[in-house]
């Protein structure tokens, strides 16, 4: 067990950037439900952890059509937003697990034990989310894309967006006793016309599905565009072929939705 | 570090990233949170922080430093059991009893907030609670009588004193005499 110096549970957000540092030897802590198994079972031996419970991180502000969301809010705090960031936060594990759940903790998630982690991460591809984050060269803010292929190091302060004009989130159901989300597919319709579609669980961090959005327009052919923007993988909660044949009814029905939702 | 534990104030002297399930069980011995998966997946662990239904295995005590936390066993007493604690007793919504603690916090919980749930808000509520005994029929059956208030009135749980003149007396087979 770490000795009592190094845990530290920053009172603001400033002296949360400067506790990280450049996040070298640093365990970030949001909600703990990633984390705190492997530390429980001694898995993880932190040599400095960082407890974000405190650091003023959990604001939500919505105002003239744009969402901000502090690293530290808790996903059951985002489940009223609409399509698709509120229905995809519902969609993960159960309300106690989202009450302690972070957004943060999400965008950072990895695979977990033969399953896939960071259900958001699928939604807020869809609405173009940016990370605004800290940690060595000091802060910056990047498409989410960005954040997710190089996202080491990096202490999250908040995700951002601007509200999409029509949202759509559809998932396979889980039952009762997977915490997972096997596969799901979020889409987004922009004030400039253009579609954004994403999945969760077609890959180690949420896919964006460029070729399903370039044909957008016809749900059916989006879905089996999907296909090629993705390497489905066997876990244990779906295997690969199973994936890569319900990927493009999810498209195809998140397209719909988002059509209907015009 | 402080803890306000069912009304008592405690310091707590484990280390800051144990999780509060182990303080509550082995520096405070409040035995009802059960340790099962001890990785957020089962539920049996549920304890109310500051009003909120949350997995104590996954809550470094640190992050809830100075808070007032609620277990099953400030919320009803052998002698005197709860609302829900009696519903499930008189539904048999109960079984090994494990899971119990877990179920009967987070239906405390839905209670508190909505005191009319409907069956899917129930099954909203105790989504993260997994029971391997009972299945499920009894235990939907048991939030619902206890939100419609329909438990018995007075008492605990049933004692042998209850038994009435010319019952006869219960015999485990294999106890002394």
């Amino acid at each position: 067990m770490a000795a009592v110096t190094d845990v530290v549970l920053p009172a603001t957000p400033e002296e949360a950037v400067s506790a990280f540092g450049d996040g070298a030897g640093v365990t970030v802590v949001g909600g703990g439900t990633i984390v705190m198994p492997e530390i429980s079972a001694g898995r993880l031996t932190p040599a400095k952890t960082l407890l974000l419970a405190r650091a003023g991180l959990s604001g939500i502000t919505r105002e003239g059509g744009k969402v901000t969301i502090g690293a530290a809010a808790p996903l059951e705090s985002l489940v009223d937003l609409p399509a698709p960031v509120g229905p995809c936060a519902a969609n993960v594990g159960d309300v106690e697990i989202r009450t302690q759940a972070t957004v943060g903790g999400n965008l950072c998630a990895g695979e977990g034990h033969g399953a896939p982690r960071g259900d958001l991460q699928g939604a807020l591809l869809a609405v173009g989310a940016q990370v605004r984050s800290a940690g060595a060269g000091g802060e910056r803010t990047e498409p989410l894309e960005d954040f997710l292929s190089n996202r080491g190091g990096r202490l999250v302060l908040d995700v951002s967006y601007d509200e999409p004009s029509a949202g759509a989130f559809v998932a396979l159901d889980r039952p009762h006793t997977h915490e997972y989300t096997t596969l799901a597919v979020s889409a987004a319709r922009h004030a400039d016309g253009s579609v954004r579609i994403a999945a969760t669980g077609a890959g180690g961090t949420g896919t964006r599905l460029a070729s399903a959005e370039a044909a957008a327009s016809d749900p059916r052919a989006a879905g089996e565009a999907a296909l090629q923007d993705v390497t489905p993988h066997d876990d244990a909660l779906a295997s690969a072929w199973y994936r890569s044949k319900v990927l493009p009814v999810l498209v195809g029905r998140a397209l719909t939705r988002l059509q209907e939702n015009r | 570090m402080k803890l306000t534990v069912n009304g008592r104030a405690h310091a707590i002297e484990s280390a800051p990233l144990t999780p509060l399930l182990r303080v509550l069980r082995e520096e405070l011995t409040i035995t009802s949170p059960k340790a099962g998966c001890q990785q957020g997946g089962c539920g049996a662990c549920t304890v109310l922080v500051d009003g909120k239904p949350v997995r104590s295995c996954l809550l470094p005590v640190a992050a809830v430093d100075g808070s007032e936390v609620t277990t099953l066993e400030g919320i009803g007493t052998p002698e005197r059991l709860a609302p829900v604690q009696k519903a499930f007793y008189e539904q048999y919504g109960s079984q090994c009893g494990f899971c119990t603690p877990g179920f009967l916090m987070a239906t405390h919980a839905l209670l508190e907030r909505n005191p009319s749930p409907s069956r899917e808000d129930i099954e909203h509520a105790l989504a993260g609670h997994v029971c391997r005994c009972t299945g499920y029929v009894k235990i939907l059956a048991s939030v619902e009588a206890a939100a419609r208030g329909d438990v018995a009135e007075s008492g605990g749980e049933p004692s042998l004193d209850d038994a009435q003149p010319g019952e006869p007396e219960v015999l485990i087979p294999g106890s002394p005499a």
